[in-house]
């Protein structure tokens, strides 16, 4: 089911398209300092739990929140860093969930990737996948029950998950009800270690959206100037009432599957193949082949957003860490209604 | 006019849909058929748009519920029978149970599973989940076993701004009536006492509380005043009524339909172990579905589960333990 970019509809219009393509590329570089900083961190010590760098696949990542709007839903998963920038998380927030600090939205009870605030649409991804594809349906459910239109769902996911049934019953389900829902698949070719032969049979991802009667797209996720071009008309069609879209990237990730993995596994042909690319390289090229910045300009970008993210470490790390004697330890809202802690 | 205990799972989902613009009703058959059980009857007609046909996809089902339930909905999403809620397990337990506490967002939803056996349905139409759910933090897990709380307590699940696993007993559905819908009930989390006694306590929940009053009303023809504690819901588990009623007669049975290890009958009789062992005459006894899947043939089923005889022997034995 592949379909060639209908520009025409994509968002931004032409007329916008370098502010477009610079909001976003500001956003993929600032997730690649900041999880430079992050990994120099877990390598420190200062981080606990796991570090899940997105290296590689900033730009398909910041496409599609580059392509929403205030009171649309998100739903990012474990490489959308740059997404969440680009949708308007802090780096304060993301900081301080990475650290733990008892200020930051999930208050040291859960940390590094598992971060959001669903009440203002950005919701708190779990690790079991292809959950949250059914989840942002419920809050698209919930917006047409309010007469709220032109609002989109997004979520995103790995090649891996679209192997479990939660993806499957989601993408049926939304197909059914007609949502406005994109699902990106980042198909950077290992889930952990296991490669897309031992993932999945059929010839290419994309060809499963006829079977779910969703529109697919197939791009190469290297290319930021094609994400930013069919994740915004995927967009587009969904806001416009299309039904559910289904992108599916080609890219390759660029570190392991955590900062504890060395990636020994992955196939050197594909880190020397056009997927193995680093998309902030090609966009580099295009912003300066394109005469909106030159290089000087990017490298001036990228110090003064280094030095936003040290900034933002300073901070953190110097908060307050959560407090076994603080915490009210009551996982229910309704408190009368709590068990003891026997 | 009689309501048995389905009519007034009708009858609340009604009410809701009609006091409440946030309540809509989500689950496989529910629609234009009503539900597997009829229990959401004529309610399509009666509010379109609101009683929504699922696809046979119970994770994606709960999935839904959270999301609507995140924008402010009150979902109720019908599992056709509780034995198939394993397949919304996850996001039920990982999700729907950890919202509150990871993200400070409340996540009221409703999840009725119609639960328990009954003849002929077999080990895959006749499981009791609630002590599945029970074990996971962040979840309220209620089990009405009459027709005033099935209608009292399922709107109050609604309500609730936590996720409600209603389990409504299956066996109840067509067997018990009762003459009206009530006007008032107790808080959820309170047990009641549905016999007073001072001779023994049986603590039963769902369809058992109904073997256990048959079991005291024959051994009060021999002059035995045995105590029953319906316990309403099993989360939370209203420990202050049961130690209450273990205080008064000194010798506890507790009573459950599903299987033994572990489970709410586990639960109770470690809590009065641990907060009550000084007002036990007696040991503890629980009396349990035996430890196989639930069988088809009525000849086995009526073995498997307690009921009112097995119960009565198992209270002789206690009466002179």
């Amino acid at each position: 089911m592949l379909q060639t970019s209908d520009v025409a509809l994509a968002e931004p219009k032409n007329d916008g398209r370098r502010e477009h393509y610079l909001g976003a590329f500001r956003s993929m570089l600032l997730a690649r300092v900041f999880e430079e900083k992050l990994a120099s961190l877990y390598r420190g010590g200062k981080v606990i739990g796991g570090v899940f760098l997105s290296k590689g696949q900033e730009a398909l990542s910041a496409s599609l929140a580059a392509a929403l709007r205030k009171g649309d839903i998100y739903a990012p998963l474990i490489r959308d860093t740059a997404g969440r920038f680009a949708f308007g998380e802090t780096l304060l927030d993301a900081a301080r969930t990475c650290i733990g600090s008892r200020l930051g939205p999930m208050r040291g009870r859960d940390g590094n990737v598992h971060r959001g605030k669903p009440r203002e649409g950005y919701y708190a991804m779990i690790s079991h996948l292809g959950t949250m594809i059914s989840t942002v349906a419920g809050g698209l459910i919930a917006r047409r029950f309010r007469g709220v239109t032109g609002v989109v769902g997004a979520t995103c996911i790995g090649e891996g998950g679209t192997s479990t049934g939660s993806f499957h019953e989601g993408m049926n389900m939304a197909a059914v009800e007609k949502l406005p829902l994109v699902v990106v698949v980042a198909n950077n070719q290992y889930a952990y270690s296991t490669p897309t032969s031992r993932q999945y049979a059929c010839a290419d991802l994309v060809d499963r959206a006829i079977g779910y009667g969703v529109r697919g797209h197939k791009i190469d996720g290297t290319d930021p100037q094609v994400c930013f071009d069919v994740v915004g008309e995927a967009v587009a069609r969904a806001r416009a009432g299309e039904g559910p879209q289904m992108v599916v990237a080609d890219l390759l990730r660029l570190v392991g599957h955590g900062e504890h993995d060395d990636a020994h596994y992955v196939n050197h042909a594909l880190k020397v193949s056009p997927i193995g690319r680093d998309c902030l390289d090609v966009a580099r090229a295009q912003i300066t082949a394109a005469g909106w910045m030159n290089a000087t300009q990017i490298d001036a970008l990228r110090d003064q957003l280094q030095a936003e993210v040290e900034s933002a470490f300073a901070v953190v790390l110097r908060e307050p860490l959560p407090d076994p004697n603080l915490e009210d330890w009551c996982a229910l809202s309704t408190k009368s209604l709590a068990e003891g802690n026997a | 006019m009689p309501i048995t205990y389905l009519e007034a799972i009708r009858e609340a989902q009604a009410k809701l849909l009609a006091d409440d613009p946030r309540v809509f009703i989500y689950g496989q058959d529910v629609g234009f058929f009503g539900g597997a059980f009829k229990a959401t009857k004529g309610l399509a007609k009666e509010f379109p748009g609101r009683v929504l046909d699922s696809p046979i996809s119970e994770d994606a089902q709960i999935g839904l519920a959270i999301g609507a339930a995140i924008e402010g909905m009150r979902p109720i999403i019908e599992i056709q029978f509780a034995d198939f809620s394993t397949c919304g397990l996850n996001q039920i337990i990982n999700h729907a149970a950890t919202m509150f506490w990871r993200t400070n967002t409340k996540c009221p939803i409703t999840v009725r599973l119609p639960c328990g056996g009954t003849a002929g349905a077999g080990p895959f139409h006749s499981q009791s989940m609630e002590a599945l759910y029970a074990h996971y933090p962040g979840l309220i897990v209620l089990n009405p076993a009459t027709v005033e709380d099935a209608y009292s307590m399922l709107i109050a699940a609604v309500h609730i701004d936590d996720p409600v696993i209603f389990c409504e007993h299956k066996y109840l559905y067509y067997h018990l009536k009762a003459e009206a819908l009530p006007t008032e009930a107790l808080p959820v989390g309170k047990a009641r006492v549905a016999r007073a006694g001072r001779d023994a306590t049986i603590v039963a929940y769902s369809a058992m509380v109904h073997e256990a009053l048959a079991c005291a009303e024959e051994l009060a023809q021999d002059g035995w005043q045995i105590e029953v504690v319906d316990l309403r819901s099993v989360k939370p588990l209203d420990t202050d009524t049961i130690l209450g009623s273990v205080a008064r007669t000194g010798r506890l049975l507790v009573v459950g339909e599903a299987f033994p290890w572990g489970g709410v009958t586990a639960e109770v009789v470690a809590r009065v172990a641990t907060e009550g062992f000084g007002l036990l005459d007696a040991p503890p006894v629980r009396l349990n579905a035996k430890d196989t899947p639930v069988p088809y043939h009525p000849n086995l089923w009526g073995t498997h589960r307690p009921t009112a005889r097995a119960i009565i022997g198992a209270m002789r034995e206690l009466l002179h333990a």
